[in-house]
């Protein structure tokens, strides 16, 4: 042993110093991963499974009451709003990330052809909206679409809405709302995917005998893919658990999923039931998140798309 | 032309837009181009061509040699309908293709940087000319496979493209265009992204598949080694005119102006101060020419320069001493002063004697190695 020159003792030091380093990077992380998201995430669970109080706080026994009630089975038997309100969540996060692509897309499009130097002017312009509060922002919409406003007024005059209703509050807000709000985090990573692109590859495309359109088809758009997917994820994911937007423009008849949960917290309606429906948006989420990934991997050819 | 990419010589019609030729006659016959009058501009002030009129044999390997900004690049991507021509004509195998966009055009291109698909395999970017075409997936197998072949990169076709060497990469996009059985092939300084021993080796490749398909070939370049290496004939461009057209040896041997012939890494060009028949006067002394031209420059090539030890009277001897020797083996560079002018000289190493830095010697050339050209 001697001659090894590395001794067993000095060897079982080595591991004794490599696992402790490992201790001190991992730890930190470790333990704010604990604390603040597997410990109350745990709670959340157990909470879904209890008894609804005569404060609205849960107690024992457990059961699946809150299930049943979230699924619409009430003291006077069925009743669909509970669906309604997942449904419109479900809705409402389709059509504005679909607005949210087709609006997006062009603008990250167009910052790519921009010269270099404006580029990030442009996508400063893109974001600076986000940097005032999610609340004010939500506020100036309800001055813009409120009755009596000229939007309101025009919408009126080519008969969208009928007299005096004005655009907000209505679900055609919520979406406006959603839009507007998200569209930064469509933009970018869809401008980092434009950035990429060699312009060379387009004209290879049309050398090729390849159209304009199918140019775009074959040659651009898989390769924009990727950060179109990950604003898809970055849009849809926030937006489906909305609170702020739907409470403020969409009124009675606009809530969401978020709205239902906040408001069994809140209210001090029913904690076991807005735990139930946090459970149901995990859920909902991770069926989405894997979707994504199943679509992305069948048009990147197979490439792991990173999500 | 028994030597094409595809055994099969009939190809379906309907696999192709109308209007074009078919792809048997593409493969069989090579095909001419003719440029006349073309004009662009970009912006208001860059003039990237200013009246090139231009014809390319059928089957030819021509070159468009220049230094950067002189139009070769944008001739080409006119040739390839990426850029349209403010004004002008051209046409492909006789038939006028000025209006026709880039996809319906029978000519396909390697690019400069390859511009090969990331997000597609090996297999899929040589397929993609033939898949945008509507040939069928198992014709178009085939196509890919024999390709492939051809170009010795078979087992590489179901790598994807950031798995390539540079080398590797450079072959595929040509036989991505090639795969296509164009009429025409443009080549955008194709090897310019390749270290030197690599680029000699694809020369050699490139210029016997060239001669082996009989395909006409354009190639740009602003090399001009490359391009006497390459080309059956070569177009000097500098400001979007071209300067001098023809064959490597006329070009570099009888460069038509001073442009041309310091492109042709010619440095020793020399006024012509009084001129007597055959008597030229330059600042180096009297020489006596052959055919020497009226041009008002006097070019001597530094390789028809020998040099004898010692004062030498004669015809054609003028006397120098070496300032400078470069020894490269197989030759020797040599830095000469005569009077206040300078003469580079060029001497094959063949056992005889290399004069050394501060000899004075003796400079011979012959008569008929002497040209004259116009500024």
């Amino acid at each position: 042993m001697a001659y090894t020159g590395v001794t067993p003792s000095a060897r079982s030091r080595g591991m004794v110093r490599e696992s402790r380093h490992l201790l001190f990077t991992v730890a930190p992380g470790a333990t704010w991963i604990v604390i603040f998201l597997v410990l109350p995430s745990a709670y959340l669970m157990g909470v879904a499974f209890m008894t609804n109080g005569p404060y609205g706080l849960p107690e024992m026994p457990l059961s699946l009451e809150s299930f049943r009630r979230l699924a619409g089975f009430g003291f006077l038997g069925w009743s669909p709003g509970n669906l309604y309100t997942l449904l419109r969540s479900l809705w409402q996060t389709l059509v504005s990330t679909g607005l949210v692509v087709v609006v997006a897309y062009p603008i990250a499009y167009y910052i790519s052809t921009c010269r270099a130097r404006w580029r990030p002017i442009m996508l400063l312009l893109v974001v600076v909206p986000s940097w005032t509060n999610q609340v004010i922002r939500t506020f100036g919409w309800m001055n813009l679409l409120a009755p009596g406003t000229p939007l309101s007024n025009l919408a009126e005059s080519l008969g969208f809405i009928a007299p005096n209703m004005g655009l907000y509050p209505s679900n055609f807000a919520v979406t406006l709302g959603l839009v507007y709000n998200f569209l930064p985090f469509m933009v970018l990573p869809l401008y980092a995917a434009f950035e990429k692109l060699d312009t060379a590859q387009v004209e290879a495309a049309q050398d090729l005998f390849a159209s304009p359109v199918r140019a775009f088809w074959h040659a651009v758009f898989p390769q924009t893919l990727p950060g179109l997917l990950a604003g898809i994820v970055l849009v849809a994911i926030p937006a489906f658990g909305m609170y702020v937007i739907p409470e403020l423009l969409g009124g009675g008849k606009g809530m969401m999923l978020g709205n239902l949960v906040a408001n069994q917290f809140a209210g001090g309606a029913n904690w076991p039931l807005g735990a139930a429906g946090a459970i149901l948006m995990l859920i909902a989420t991770f069926v989405g998140l894997f979707a994504m990934r199943r679509i992305g991997k069948r048009l990147g050819g197979g490439e792991e798309v990173v999500i | 032309m028994s030597d094409t990419i595809a055994t099969e010589a009939t190809e379906s019609p309907g696999a192709r837009p109308a209007g074009e030729t078919t792809q048997a006659e593409a493969t069989r016959e090579a095909s001419s181009i003719e440029m006349k009058g073309l004009h662009k501009r970009f912006g208001r002030d860059t003039v990237a061509l200013d009246g090139v009129d231009l014809t390319i044999e059928p089957g030819e390997f021509f070159t468009l040699l220049g230094p950067s900004g002189c139009g070769k690049t944008t001739l080409l991507r006119i040739l390839a309908g990426l850029e349209e021509a403010d004004d002008g004509r051209l046409a492909i195998g006789g038939r006028d293709i000025t209006e026709v966009p880039p996809h319906k055009r029978s000519v396909n291109t390697v690019f400069q940087s390859y511009a090969l698909f990331p997000h597609l395999s090996v297999r899929e970017n040589l397929a993609f000319g033939l898949k945008m075409r509507g040939m069928s997936p198992a014709r178009r197998e085939a196509r890919v496979a024999k390709i492939a072949e051809f170009i010795q990169l078979g087992d590489l076709v179901d790598r994807r493209i950031d798995q390539l060497s540079g080398g590797q990469r450079q072959r595929i996009a040509l036989a991505r265009a090639l795969v296509n059985e164009p009429d025409v092939l443009l080549l955008d300084e194709p090897l310019s992204a390749l270290d030197a021993g690599l680029r000699s080796q694809l020369q050699v490749e490139l210029l016997r598949v060239q001669k082996r398909l009989g395909m006409t070939f354009v190639f740009v370049t602003h090399d001009q080694q490359e391009a006497m290496v390459m080309s059956d004939r070569i177009a000097v461009l500098n400001g979007g005119v071209i300067q001098q057209v023809g064959p490597p040896r006329q070009v570099y041997e009888h460069p038509v102006n001073a442009f041309v012939a310091r492109f042709m890494g010619h440095d020793n060009l020399y006024p012509i101060t009084a001129r007597d028949g055959d008597r030229l006067t330059t600042s180096l002394g009297e020489l006596t020419a052959e055919e020497a031209g009226q041009g008002e420059l006097l070019l001597i090539r530094p390789e028809t320069l020998d040099l004898l030890p010692g004062e030498v009277a004669g015809e054609n001897h003028l006397p120098a001493v070496v300032s400078e020797r470069l020894y490269r083996g197989s030759h020797a560079e040599y830095r000469l002063e005569i009077g206040a002018s300078t003469l580079q000289a060029t001497l094959n190493n063949r056992g005889r004697h290399l004069p050394e830095v501060g000899d004075r010697v003796t400079v011979s050339v012959a008569p008929e190695d002497l040209v004259t050209l116009s500024e």
